[in-house]
Parts: structure tokens; sequence; C-alpha cells
């Protein structure tokens, strides 16, 4: 009778719900990820009436020369802009983290700025500044802004930012017992800057290179805003999508775009690893000494950078409220009317309520989601493949998605047709483009609490989820807001992923600054830009005030 | 083999991590009230033995029997046991009264009976002045009590712990390990805790599993593992031991370097190649010439306290030094130096005989 054979998991209730939670999410990804997908790539391989025709698109694409060229736009615009980020970055992040300038704080900040704007915001400042009625335009020495000169400019300015953050995390993990040791070797600072700061940020840079590369390679609002003649893949789809209504090349463009994409992502992945290893003896911190030359002259530097970005953000300002620029300079708030319909208020009010959805729910998934995958006991092969899928929107373009999406959920025979054309599937389009960064943060989160709260919460008949809400979700508060947050600037920022999604009574606002800018309202759309500036700063100051004061609270036993 | 006092026990229990065999066979048999410890080196499966007890990990075959009943199949909820890890796993938010009460707080104890229980366990683990104290204001020593006093809230008759005290340093170590003696000795609660601190399992236990490559070597009491080891292994994990090759010369008589000891039905047949064990205490350095003594050159000495360690470079283990421990009192009382020849003696009553297997 003792001889019993156990093999299978003796089930918790516990683990039951987490197992039916885990299918839940797989068939989620499914739906809204891995179809949408496949219905893209079909469509590629389609003809007018949808029979399957093979490469043949592709070979039309091949063949074209002024479709094939846009491929070569959107390298060079990617590739100049991605040198002149790395090298701009890299500066300013040495003297935040490396020197011993005044004021880190307000330069931090300053030059996080364009997260909370839309992309296209830079690209109508540079307008103004060098449009053709631009204050400035004599230093283009006759050149058009419009084209690759404005494109390259204002990705600069939105990408700035996400460099620097990853930048200044690679420097700030430097270590001083080398600096002490290039000291004591009475190797000079220039020579310690080249043997021990620059290794040291190597995968930093290299990862950097990948990010932005991918961020300017498939980015949407910005060519299209000041882009001109000067065709890259994103508006190549769009044109081929809305104007010509030719959904194949949409198609066969986008995975153009897209190979790319997923090959640099793959090649950032490959050196964050490496990156990972490289730092598990993790050092002495490093804290810079004060060397006057090398300070003034990054002083000087910072100040010239955060000078630019309050410039671009100020002339957007300045022109949403001039009467008529740049003839009649005196201020007025009749560019608020937004007099073009459908792309009003509304779309504004529209954007804030599917930034709040996006950001509530996004956060929820997300978290629940990280939580299964790292802490669940059954079921590894299936976590691993949810973990492997949840890394997947890293790699997509937001104008691939969302084409994918109209291709998917456009299908009459689909039964999720109806959240076409509904905030709904703006919703979901945004939790997936922005999933795998919040993903990643949460992941990092969820692993530094200890791997036994789950063992000791049954031991004590406590189910898992009792506790996920008791301890888990509280110590995790800080990054559960974080995510929030990035969710909701995203959302209101975000242009790429919509493009296709909004219909008639669903307009955003980011999208509606791209339309009166079509129309030639560009007052109204540097209005439209500021205003999401103004609300993401407003939801940051909220956030900010919650985290120091609520937090004090729910987060007493951190530091005593 | 059916024990009326058994409380838990488990039959041929085996784990499997993939093709890894983490336990092989394990079969143990614990006593309602018992204190037993899991000793061995790192490795051995002491902690996945524990953690298949609490069903935190699923055993590939076996069974495992709590109170008469068969609770291999059963999920960790469902079974009776408190539990202790190394990290303690203290819930960093909530105070001490709160990681305490955590348990009782579901079974839907109604807030003064939770107070009461509470204030209970803190005084019977001497915490009363921390009882709003988070855990990261507490030391390790308090956080391992705050731990075993959650772990018992809900009055689990079977309390588990591992290596809850290898996150201490040594002096609190020793310290708290009394304490836990004493808080077995009082609530009669059957314990089982997992180390690979020998010294540590043989202060307390009331009986020793110990463990090696996913098996049982031995089970007992910590005087018995000591003086009678089983096996080489046990020997020489528990405690220290000389091994010295011999040969049967008959069933009472074993050479050893040409000398004859006599044992007591060793139990081996003639001509079998041997290891005598012989702990360093069990040495006697003697300066008059007797019967089978042997000789050794001092190459090393060393001043621990209450003894003298003592290393000999000795002909009968050609490979490595003889240890004697010599008590700083008694009656040898010239001087050792290194370079000395010396004489020692073994007494067979003190020596175990293992058969030699290379
Ligand atoms: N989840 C697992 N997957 C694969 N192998 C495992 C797993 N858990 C334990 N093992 C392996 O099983 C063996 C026994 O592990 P166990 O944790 O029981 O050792 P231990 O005796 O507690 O050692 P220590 O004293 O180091 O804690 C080890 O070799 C370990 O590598
Ligand atoms: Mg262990």
């Amino acid at each position: 009778m003792l001889g019993r054979k156990s093999k299978s998991l003796a089930a918790d209730k516990s683990d039951k719900i987490g197992r039916v939670l885990v299918f839940i999410y797989l068939a989620l990804f499914f739906c809204f990820l891995v179809l949408p997908l496949f219905a893209l790539m079909s469509k590629s391989m389609q003809n007018a009436d949808g029979i399957f025709i093979g490469l043949e698109n592709f070979v039309v694409y091949l063949k074209d020369p002024t479709l094939f060229k846009s491929f070569f736009h959107s390298l060079f615009v990617a590739f100049v802009s991605t040198v002149i980020v790395v090298f701009l970055g890299f500066l300013y992040a040495f003297a935040l983290q490396c020197t011993c300038i005044p004021f880190k704080g307000f330069f931090r900040v300053v030059s996080l700025i364009p997260l909370l704007s839309p992309s296209i915001l830079a690209a109508i400042a540079l307008v103004y500044w060098f449009g053709n009625q631009g204050v400035f335009k004599e230093l283009l020495l006759g050149n058009s802004i419009y084209g690759p000169i404005g494109i390259i400019m204002a990705s600069v300015y939105w990408t700035f930012p996400h460099a620097l953050m990853i930048l200044s995390t690679s420097l700030s993990l430097s270590d001083a017992r080398l600096y002490e040791a290039s000291d004591a070797l009475k190797a000079s600072k220039l020579r310690t800057f080249f043997t021990v700061t620059l290794p040291g940020a190597k995968y930093g840079i290299i990862s950097t290179t990948f990010v932005v590369f991918i961020l300017v390679f498939t980015d949407f609002g910005v060519p299209k805003v000041i882009g001109g003649n000067y065709n890259v893949l994103a508006t190549d789809i769009y044109r081929e999508v809305v104007g010509m209504q030719n959904f194949q090349m949409g198609a066969v463009i986008s995975i153009v775009l897209l190979i790319p994409a997923l090959l640099a992502f793959a090649l950032d992945q490959f050196f964050r690893k490496r990156q990972a290893s490289q730092l598990t003896s993790r050092a002495v911190v490093y804290v810079p000494k004060p060397h006057k030359v090398r300070d003034n002259l990054l002083l000087c530097y910072c100040l010239f950078i955060t000078a630019l970005v309050l410039l671009m953000l100020g002339m957007a300002q300045f022109g949403a409220l001039v009467k008529f620029w740049p003839y009649n300079l005196s201020l007025t708030l009749k560019h608020y009317n937004f007099e073009v319909a459908g792309l009003g208020w509304d779309s504004f009010y529209n954007s804030i309520r599917m930034s709040l959805w996006a950001a509530f729910f996004g956060t929820v998934i997300i978290f629940i989601g990280s939580y299964l995958i790292e802490k669940m006991r059954s079921d590894k092969s299936l976590r691993d493949v949810l973990q492997m899928i949840a890394l997947m929107p890293m790699a997509i373009p937001g104008i691939v998605l969302g084409l994918a999406y109209i291709f998917f959920f456009n299908m009459k025979d689909n039964p999720l047709n109806f959240i076409y054309a509904t905030m709904i599937i703006l919703v979901i389009n945004t939790i997936v483009h922005f999933y795998t960064v919040s993903h990643l943060s949460a992941i990092t989160a969820i692993k530094k609490l200890d791997s036994e709260f789950e063992s000791v919460s049954l031991s004590l008949k406590v189910p898992i989820y009792k506790m996920f809400f008791r301890v888990t979700l509280p110590v995790c508060l800080p990054t559960v807001f974080d995510i929030f947050i990035y969710l909701f600037c995203n959302a209101m920022t975000t242009v790429s992923g919509v493009i296709f999604l909004y219909s008639y009574d669903t307009t955003l606002a980011s999208v509606s600054s791209i339309h009166l800018d079509e129309q030639g309202d560009v007052a109204g759309a540097a209005a439209m830009a500021m205003l999401i500036v103004y609300i993401s700063f407003l939801v940051r100051g909220i956030h900010t005030i919650i985290s120091t004061f609520l937090m004090k609270r729910t987060q007493a036993w951190r530091n005593i | 083999m059916e024990n009326a006092n058994s409380y838990l026990s488990t039959k041929k229990l085996s784990k499997f991590f993939g093709e890894f065999l983490a336990l092989d066979n394990v079969s143990i048999d614990i006593n309602a009230g018992e204190f037993v410890c899991f000793l061995g080196p790192s490795g051995c499966g002491k902690t996945t033995l524990l953690r298949c007890i609490a069903g935190l990990e699923v055993q590939s075959s076996g069974t495992i029997i709590q109170n008469s009943e068969i609770i291999s199949d059963l999920p960790t909820s469902q079974r009776d046991f408190g539990i202790v890890f190394q990290s303690y796993a203290l819930f960093p938010n909530l105070s001490c009264f709160q990681n305490i009460a955590y348990g009782l707080e579901n079974l839907g104890w109604d807030k003064k009976d939770t107070a009461k229980r509470v204030e209970e366990l803190l005084s019977l683990v001497g915490l009363s002045d921390h009882i709003g104290k988070y855990p990261s204001q507490l030391s390790g020593g308090e956080q391992q009590r705050i731990a075993l006093a959650r772990a018992i809230a809900t009055s689990p008759n079977l309390l588990l712990l591992d290596e809850p005290l290898s996150a201490l340093d040594a002096k609190v170590r020793v310290h708290l390990r009394q304490e836990l003696k004493n808080f077995h000795r009082r609530l009669g609660l059957t314990t089982v805790m997992v180390t690979h601190d020998q010294e540590e399992a043989l202060a307390i236990a009331d009986r020793i599993f110990v463990m090696d490559g996913g098996k049982i070597m031995q089970s007992g009491t910590p005087e018995d593992i000591y003086a009678n080891s089983k096996n080489p292994f046990v020997a020489n994990f528990i405690g220290m031991t000389n091994f010295i090759e011999g040969e049967v010369l008959n069933k009472n008589v074993i050479t050893i370097d040409n000398k004859q000891i006599d044992f007591v039905d060793h139990g081996f047949t003639k001509s079998t190649k041997v290891l005598v064990a012989a702990r360093p205490e069990c040495i006697d350095l003697t300066a008059k010439n007797e019967k089978n003594m042997f000789d050794g050159t001092v190459v090393d000495v060393e001043f621990l306290g209450s003894f003298l360690r003592i290393y000999l470079n000795t002909s009968i283990m050609p490979n490595q030094r003889l240890i004697v421990d010599k008590p700083m009192i008694g009656n040898f009382d010239k001087s050792i130096a290194v370079g000395d020849v010396v004489g020692f003696t073994m007494s067979p009553t003190h020596l175990n005989v293992y058969e030699y297997d290379r």
C-alpha cells in the first residue's frame, strides 16, 4: 500500500489559478501580437484580390527605384542621427556622471523633457526656426529644412533622452578602483578617459547605438512633418496604405522595415547579455574629483544642450501663441480653438482617456504577467514561451504593429472584429506596443523579492493571490507607479502605433497634430503638441507628489 | 520495521531534477517530539528532502507519511507544518506583529485572539519589545526568532528549519542553537533541521541523519554516529578521523605495519584489506616502551586551548599526517616539540574497522 507513486504536481488552488492565467496570457498574446503579425505577412504575399502569389510583391518592390530609394533614406537618416546622438549623449552623460559640474539635477530634468513630448514637436519647432518663414533660415546656407536635415535634427532631439538614460546607467556602474589604479599609475586624465571610462561604457554605447538606430529607422511622425519629398520607409507605408489603398505594398514595406529592426534588436540583446556577465562582480561606486578645465568646458556644453532643448520647446509654444507667423507676432489663444473639424479638443480628451485606460490596464496586465513568469512553480516551459513573447513587441515598429492590427481586426470573419475602430483597439495596441520595457522593469522588481515568500505563504495556508496583494504589490509599488507613468506618457505621445487605427470618434491629440500640420495649420499643430507636453508634465507632477507623500506612508519600512 | 511512535516517515523517496538524482531511495523515520537534523555536505540533498516533506518539491517516487496519513500527494497548503528558511523570508513591508499574525488572519481569528496569540509568541521568543518594528530594523538573530514565531503561530505539529542559523555570525549561532534547543524542550514540537555544520547537529539533535549524494549514510544519536560511524564517509564527516590501512590476520586480530592489534570479533574474513579508523583523542602518546606501540615524528603542534593537536609523520599512514589530540590536563607532562620522535598506542575498543575499497 505504501509503494504508491506520485509524479504529478500536487497542485494548490493557487497553482491552478496561476496555470489558468498563463493560458489566458498566451491566448491574449496570440490574438493581439502573433496573429496580427501573421496576417501582415500573409497580406504581403497576396495580390489585390487576396490570392496567394508568393514573393511577387517583393519583386515589384525591389524593381521600383523610388520605393527602394526610401530604404536607403531610412538607413541614412538613422545612421547619421545615431552617430550624432551617441556622441552628444555620451558627452552629456559623462558630464553628469563623471565630473563635478553644478546643477546636475537641472540638467538631468531638462534633458528628459523630450520624453514628454511627441516626436513631431521637434519637427514643428524646427519649421519655426528654419522653415521657409524661419528665423534662422539663412543658417542652412540655402538648404531646405524639409528633408534629411530636418529629420536628423528632430530625431536627435527626441532620441537624446533615450540615449542619455542608457549611457548614464552604464557610466554610473564604473568601478572606482579602476580610477584609483589609473591615478596611482600617474595616468593623465585624458589617458584615464580612454583606458578606463570609455571601455567601461562600451556595452552602454553599443546598446545606445542599436536603440537609437531602431527608434529613428522606424519613426513615422518626424519624417511625416518635416521630411518634405524625402521619403522614408515609414512614410511610404503610410502613403501606400492611406493614400493609394495599396495594402499589399504597405505590408511588403512593413516587412522591409521590420527586418533591420529585428536584426538590431537581436544584436542589442546579444550585447546586453555580454554586459550582464561583465557586471556580476559589482564594484565600488566612483565619486568624481573636481578638475577645473574639464568641468568648466562640460558645464558650457551642458548649458548649450539644455538651451537647445528649451529653445525647441519655447519656439513650439511661441509659435502656438502668435497670431500669424511671422507677420503678426502679437499673442493670441485662437490656435487653441482647433477650427478644423474632428481634430479639436475632443481628440485631446480622447488621448487622455486612451492613455489612462492603457496605463491602468497595461500596468495591471504587465505586472501580473511578470509575476506569473517569475514566481509560478509549475509549467516552466509555458512560462518560458510567455517570456519570449513578452520581449517581442520591443522589436516591432509601431507602424508595423498598427498595420498588422488593421489587417487582422478588419477581417470580416474575425470574431474580434467588433473592436475595430473603437477605443479598445487603440488601448490594446498601445499596451502591446510598449509592453516590453515595462515588463522588464516589473521583472527586475519582482526578482528582488525573496524567492521563499510564496513557500512561506503556502505553509501558513495563505493563498498566493492573497499574498500578492498583501506583500508583493505593496513592496513593488514604486515600480508599479513607474510603469503607469511610462505607459501614460508614451500613450499620449505615440503617433506611429495609432496612425492607422483611430476612427472619426477616436482621433487622438498626437494624430490631430499631424493632420493639422498636413492641412497647413502649423500653429494649431504646435498648440496641440504643447498640450500633450503639459498634460504629461502634469501627470508626472502628480506622480512625484504621490511618490513623496503617499509613498512615505506605504513604504515606511524601506528606509529606516 | 513499523515504529509505533513514528510521526513522520518517508519510504523509498527519490527525486530527480532532470537526469540528476537528488534523492536516492531515502527512507527515514522520525518519532513524535523528536529533534532531528539532516546533516551532510553541500549539495547532498538535505534541502530537497525537507522541501519534499513540505510539498514545495514533488518527489519522483516514494511516499511520505505524517501522522499515519500518506501526505505525498497533498499540496503544500494542505500539509501540517511550519517552516523557517535560511533567508527567513520575512515580509519586509509588514511589522513583526503583522508577520506573525499573517497566517492567523487567514484562518479567521478575530483581532483580540490574534493580538493575544502574537504577544504570547513574541514573549516565547523573547522579543516582546519589538512588536511594531519592521524586519529591516531587527538584527539577524532577532529576524530568525520572528520567523520562528511566525512558523509556529498556527500551531503546526511539525517544524521544519532549513539552515536557520547559517546566516548568523559564529557567537550568535552558538547562543541561538541553545535557544532553539530550549524552545524545542518547552514545546515538544517534532522538529527537523537541515544543517551542514556537524558541530551544530551534534550539539542539539536528538537524532542525526547523515546524508551524502542523495542517500542516508547513517542515522542515530549524536554519540552513536560519532563513536560508531558505520562507514568511512561518516567517520570522516563527523569530527576528525585518522584512517590507517591494515590487514585481517584472523577474526580477532588485525595487523598494522607488522604489529598485531587485538579486536573482539571485528567481523571481517582473513586477508581482507581494511581501514582502521582512530579518532585523534583515542590515540595515546606514551613514553614507555609498550607492546603494539607505533612511533612517529612530530611535524607540527597546534595549541587549541583545552587541548594540543599534534601532527605526526608515521610509517602507518604514509600519505597523510596522523592527528593526535592531547588534553592539557592529565599525566603527560613533557612538552612536545617539532622534531621529537614519540610513541603512541591505540586502544582497540575505540577503533572502528571498515573494509578498504579503493
Ligand atoms: N530546482 C532544481 N533544479 C535542478 N537541480 C536542483 C534543484 N534544486 C536542487 N538541485 C540539485 O540537487 C542537489 C541537492 O540540492 P539541495 O538543495 O538539496 O542540497 P543541500 O544538501 O541543501 O545543499 P546546501 O548545503 O548547499 O544547501 C544539488 O546538487 C542541486 O544542484
Ligand atoms: Mg540547502
